[in-house]
């Protein structure tokens, strides 16, 4: 039997990162429908952060979350829409929220070790209905052994699949197949992975991934997402074709979709460039590179720096706050 | 004045270690459901203390205050039969069925309050920066982005992350008079444990940079009275009319270690409450 995996999309939620958050319902109703003609399985919209990121730290959404969820349920008609939702951002009101503006599905992220935080969300999203992973973020942070430990309080809540996250396009593709196998080999759900491109391995590490047995696998069009961006959905779905595993995507309709609806709007190429470069090398949770830039700006220091520094601190995930302590710290606490 | 603690956990424990040490307070009893660590220490320090739950405080008329670090479900039972046996409550948990205090900020206003609740430990780190700024530059918007380590986070926070953001949220509001309040919680692993750090964000009406750190470095110093690991990491930053603070709370070390300043903030705010009320005090701190 041909292997099968299937794509999640989060060009509409780790896209936002690179967006600035500020995707408008046009442009939510536009992707989402060429992404759901094109064979995503489910279609993940909501802030970068998550449901209810919108904020000082993250950055405002320029359009409520809700409306762009509802703007995409409007003309979604095969794919599942989900969100997001970190614990200690968002809460279960949020959720429910989300499940009356149209989600049929939600991921449920922490940070590596500390998935015991998202047992009340899992719980209640399954109570609704949804179809739900857990979502283990950082995951370079964290040995296999002590990941599994963790996938397994999901697995025991009662999530759908667990998604590992190299939120920081930290991992080589021998690091992803330790982590996916273990999980492989003693769970009963399925594994997914999320990968990010700043040492250039999102494409080959997502390979990698689906090698070692996982079967979700995150994507983006144009790779575009936090830091040097996601798996880059058009040139994953040629690789899945060119290894003969059916991933539901159509690669001329993703490319299409890529070239002729969000080319245009992006803000910048998806490139690595030093900065994003850092971010991996050191271990930095991708959504900072933005912020760091703008610090780096008003202190007048190197982007570069306050990531290295960041990554010393072992920052995790939605410590955006911390760039400012650290270019602060860096200044002898003083502006320029 | 005669206190007794119910629950005699990790936030019971170092409150108990908090008042011995007081020089107005007093323990008359601790109270707990199980046999455990706490109620053994308690009564090793001479303290008497029991698991038949709350009846001997009840019943103990020299008995005039009582701290509740139990659960919001346990202390909304316990509630209506401390008020029936005229008992002021210092409530620690998340029930909030009094209202929130933070002592720098507002005791004034309410100290005759028969029932209090202590709001969070990101509240109480993070509130009196807020009403400081609000006095200063008048607060639209106030975010706080509280960071704990991952040891100091037990069972009882990890199981109620939403009432945390939601609690927290509330309070700005009420008490640091925010016209809009919102809280996030981080939880980090790191190894050596990282002390407590609370980025507060406001969004304001009159940003005047002299006016504002005068009264944000007034209030520190205030808080410091009954937290001295309490300190900035930055002085306030204006950007337009965005102002951002960081603080730091570092633990005594009474009982908990000190990168548990989340709750080690939690607990002198509550024992700084009870002092002034043994002292019969109605100011502010």
């Amino acid at each position: 039997m041909e292997k099968q995996i299937r794509v999640v999309d989060t060009t509409l939620r780790d896209g936002s990162h690179a967006m600035g958050h500020s995707y408008t319902e046009e442009q939510v109703k536009e992707i989402a429908g060429r992404l759901d003609d094109a064979g995503a399985f489910l279609i993940e919209i909501s802030h970068g952060d998550g449901l209810s990121g919108s904020s000082l730290n993250y950055g405002f959404s320029e359009v409520e979350e809700l409306r762009l969820i509802r703007s995409a349920a409007s003309v979604v008609k095969k794919a599942r829409i989900g969100a997001l939702l970190l614990p200690g951002i968002g809460t279960i009101e949020d959720l429910k929220r989300a499940g009356e503006a149209g989600i049929s599905a939600v991921r449920i992220a922490t940070h590596v070790t500390e998935a015991d935080i998202a047992l009340q969300h899992i719980r209640e999203a399954k109570k609704m209905g949804l179809f739900t992973a857990g979502f283990l973020m950082m995951v370079h942070m964290a040995e296999p052994e002590e990941i599994l430990e963790q996938a397994k309080l999901f697995e025991d809540c009662g999530a759908d699949y667990v998604n590992l996250a190299d939120s920081a396009g930290y991992l080589m593709p021998e690091d992803v197949r330790r982590r996916v196998e273990i999980l492989k080999e003693h769970l009963t759900i399925p594994v997914g992975f999320h990968a990010h491109n700043n040492l250039s391995l999102a494409v080959a590490n997502s390979i990698a991934a689906v090698e070692a047995g996982a079967e979700y696998i995150d994507c983006t069009l144009r790779g575009l997402g936090a830091g040097a961006g996601n798996c880059q959905e058009e040139v994953f779905a040629g690789c899945m074709e060119r290894m003969g595993i059916a991933s539901g995507l159509a690669m001329e309709k993703v490319m299409d979709a890529a070239e002729e609806v969000l080319e245009p709007w992006m803000k910048r190429p998806q490139v690595i460039d030093n900065a994003s470069l850092m971010l991996g090398y050191a271990g930095v949770y991708s959504s900072f590179l933005l912020h760091a830039r703008r610090a780096a700006d008003r202190f007048g220091l190197k982007t570069s720096d306050i990531l290295k520094e960041l990554g010393r601190r072992k920052m995790v995930g939605g410590q955006e706050d911390m760039i400012v302590d650290v270019a602060w710290q860096m200044k002898g606490g003083r502006l320029r | 004045m005669k206190t007794a603690i119910i629950g005699p956990g990790n936030i019971g424990s170092d409150l108990m270690y908090k008042i011995l040490k007081n020089p107005v307070l007093e323990i008359g009893y601790v109270a707990g459901i199980i046999e455990s660590e706490g109620i053994r220490r308690a009564k090793g320090l001479g303290i008497p203390a029991g698991i038949d739950g709350i009846g001997p405080i009840l019943e103990n008329p020299e008995i005039e205050l009582v701290f509740d670090a139990t659960s919001a479900a346990a202390h909304k039972a316990y509630a209506p039969m401390l008020r029936a046996a005229g008992k002021r409550v210092i409530d620690l948990t998340p029930a909030a069925i009094g209202p929130y205090v933070v002592p720098t900020v507002n005791y004034q206003k309410i100290n005759q309050e028969q029932e209090f609740n202590m709001v969070t430990c990101g509240g109480q780190a993070t509130i009196p920066i807020v009403a400081a700024i609000n006095q200063a530059a008048g607060v639209e918007y106030a975010e706080i982005v509280s960071c704990i380590s991952s040891k100091s986070a037990g069972p009882g926070t990890r199981a109620n992350i939403d009432e945390f953001t939601v609690t927290t949220a509330k309070a700005l509001e009420e008490v640091g008079r925010a016209k809009k309040g919102k809280a996030i919680i981080i939880l980090n692993p790191a190894d050596p444990p990282i002390m407590m750090t609370n980025t507060i964000y406001t969004l304001v009406e009159k940003p005047d940079e002299e006016k504002i750190r005068k009264s944000v470095m007034e209030m520190v110093e205030r808080v410091r009275r009954y937290v001295p690991g309490y300190e900035l990491r930055t002085l306030p930053i204006l950007t337009g009319n965005q102002v951002t603070v960081i603080v730091q709370v570092t633990g005594a070390g009474d009982f908990l270690p000190v990168y548990a300043g989340n709750l080690d903030i939690i607990n002198s705010a509550a024992v700084a409450v009870a002092e002034k009320i043994a002292r019969k005090e109605s100011k502010a701190l």
